[in-house]
């Protein structure tokens, strides 16, 4: 059992969680959870609802009702600058670089949102191609230079929570293989990880737990140990 | 032949100076808010207004009104902001058009109401009174200080926004707002600071216009069609594209005025009507 001092064990927990564009109805009653530490997928074909999901999470959807308690606190009812400051840091699927910017200025442009984030140093460190590319232009970079410096500027804030959609998308191999150490590493350092992803070969040895999504509804849960029995259902159900 | 051109190309700077001040607000407005700011004639009215009377009723000599007045009409833009304007974001940037429309000739017709049509003269201040003879031409001091201070206050817009981390999220905020909102910053709260920013801008222009044209109220609706068209072929939102063809098109009207007078009213017009054909999104805007 956890002691009254201990941090709570679950990050977050969504629950019921309905969005709405307009008249479309896009979430129909997302239920899941997230551990601290953990990392957890959202898988699911095109228009299943898992981008939807991190935006409603973060109130970048139109309208959104239900439950999302991030670190013991109900963020549904805050507006999106507060609940980024929970300890959220977003990296979106078109990865959000913004062309006005220098790569520099994108990577230190978001507020922080909690304590203890990486410095630039050890940002740099880890992804040594922006430090070359620092003055550049952010939407002159590369593709794979830009989804890391998606990411790298979301490790600066101190956020405790990564949502990280589509990350592996269009990237050569290299480039993903260099992504899933980064993750690694990141979940060595105490990160926990929201991973929507389409290439689950990529996230089947990095994440803890899989959500299948479906029709904007968490339809089954796979933890990491039965993923080899249940190959067959998953590939079933992504239609690979 | 040279006085009468260089006196030409002075009154086309001094015009050019205050295109350049007012297509920046406006610039500014638009690409963050995307709202096309029809007020913005009405708040440099409102600026000499204020200026006007806080000499008459209150004793506020030009140096107050400098301060002051931008303050006071940054800050009534602040409320309309967020009384009105921004029930509009996301919506056709048509309604807000409307809205700012609406409210410039609420405005103008209240304060000709009050004080009817005709000028109210102010005076230049004591410190700026004169001028001096520069052997081809002479140079009023109180247009070499708006032609100065405009220039200053440009380039230190353009300082700002682009070289600092307070532009940076300006920049940003063009781009992409609610992704910006999405990573902890106040988006709302810039809007509204921006909105009364570039009002506070207009009303700085209109303090520095008060001694050199009359104090009336349709001296915004004169000058803002101008402005417009000087944001048009800038192209909308650029911050650069503003300054620059603010100052280039009055330089451009002076020379008219030397060369072809007649022509003097139009020129603008028909510069802008090139330059869209050539270049639809205006010199420096980005064809989207």
């Amino acid at each position: 059992m956890t002691g009254a001092f201990e941090p709570h064990q679950e990050l977050l927990r969504v629950t019921d969680l309905h969005a709405f564009y307009g008249e479309s109805h896009i979430l129909h009653g997302v239920d899941f959870h997230v551990d601290r530490g953990e990392v957890v997928t959202l898988l699911g074909r095109n228009g299943s609802g898992r981008t939807t999901t991190l935006k409603a999470i973060l109130g970048l959807v139109p309208r959104r009702t239900g439950s999302v308690m991030m670190d013991g606190r109900e963020a549904v009812a805050m507006a999106p600058h507060r609940i980024a400051h929970l300890g959220i840091g977003y990296c979106p699927e078109e990865r959000g670089i913004f062309a006005s910017l220098s790569a520099e200025e994108n990577l230190t442009l978001l507020p922080k949102v909690g304590s203890g984030g990486m410095t630039l140093d050890e940002i740099y460190g880890m992804f040594p191609n922006l430090l070359e590319r620092r003055k550049s232009q952010g939407t002159r970079l590369s593709g794979g230079e830009q989804q890391m410096l998606a990411m790298a500027r979301i490790l600066r804030i101190g956020a405790r929570l990564l949502l990280l959609d589509e990350m592996t998308e269009g990237l050569a191999p290299v480039i993903v293989q260099t992504l899933g150490r980064v993750v690694r590493s990141l979940k060595e350092k105490g990160f926990t990880m929201i991973l929507v992803e389409q290439n689950f070969r990529f996230v089947a040895p990095l994440a803890d737990r899989h959500y299948l999504i479906e029709h904007g509804r968490i339809v089954d849960m796979i933890p990491k140990d039965e993923v080899g029995k249940r190959m067959d259902e998953l590939h079933g159900f992504l239609g690979v | 032949m040279v006085q009468a051109l260089s006196g030409q190309l002075l009154i086309g700077l001094i015009n050019g100076s205050f295109y350049a001040l007012l297509s920046l607000g406006l610039a500014v407005i638009f690409g963050l808010l995307n709202v096309v700011n029809f007020a913005h004639g009405a708040q440099y009215m409102l600026g000499a207004f204020v200026a006007w009377m806080g000499m008459q009723y209150l004793g506020l000599g030009y140096w107050w009104a400098l301060i002051l007045t931008p303050l006071v009409v940054g800050l009534l833009a602040v409320v309309f902001e967020r009384l009105f304007l921004r029930r509009l974001y996301g919506l056709d940037p048509l309604y807000g058009l409307l809205l700012t429309f609406g409210a410039a000739l609420v405005l103008e017709g209240i304060f000709q109401n009050i004080f009817g049509i005709s000028g109210n003269s102010y005076p230049v201040p004591a410190l700026l009174q004169g001028g001096s003879n520069l052997g081809f031409m002479y140079l009023p001091r109180y247009r070499g200080w708006v032609v100065v201070v405009s220039m200053a206050i440009c380039f230190g817009s353009w300082f700002v926004i682009e070289k600092t981390r307070l532009g940076a999220y300006l920049r940003a905020g063009t781009e992409k707002p609610l992704l910006l909102q999405g990573f902890g910053v106040n988006v709302p709260v810039m809007f509204t600071l921006t909105y009364g920013f570039g009002a506070a801008l207009a009303a700085f222009a209109g303090v520095m216009a008060a001694p050199i044209y009359q104090v009336t109220p349709l001296m915004g609706s004169n000058v803002i069609m101008v402005v417009f068209a000087v944001v048009v072929i800038g192209g909308m939102g650029s911050i650069v594209g503003s300054i620059v063809t603010g100052l280039g098109l009055g330089l451009v009207e002076g020379l008219t005025k030397f060369y072809y007078a007649p022509a003097s009213d139009v020129i603008v017009f028909v510069v802008m009507a090139i330059v869209l054909l050539v270049r639809p999104a205006g010199l420096f805007g980005k064809a989207q």
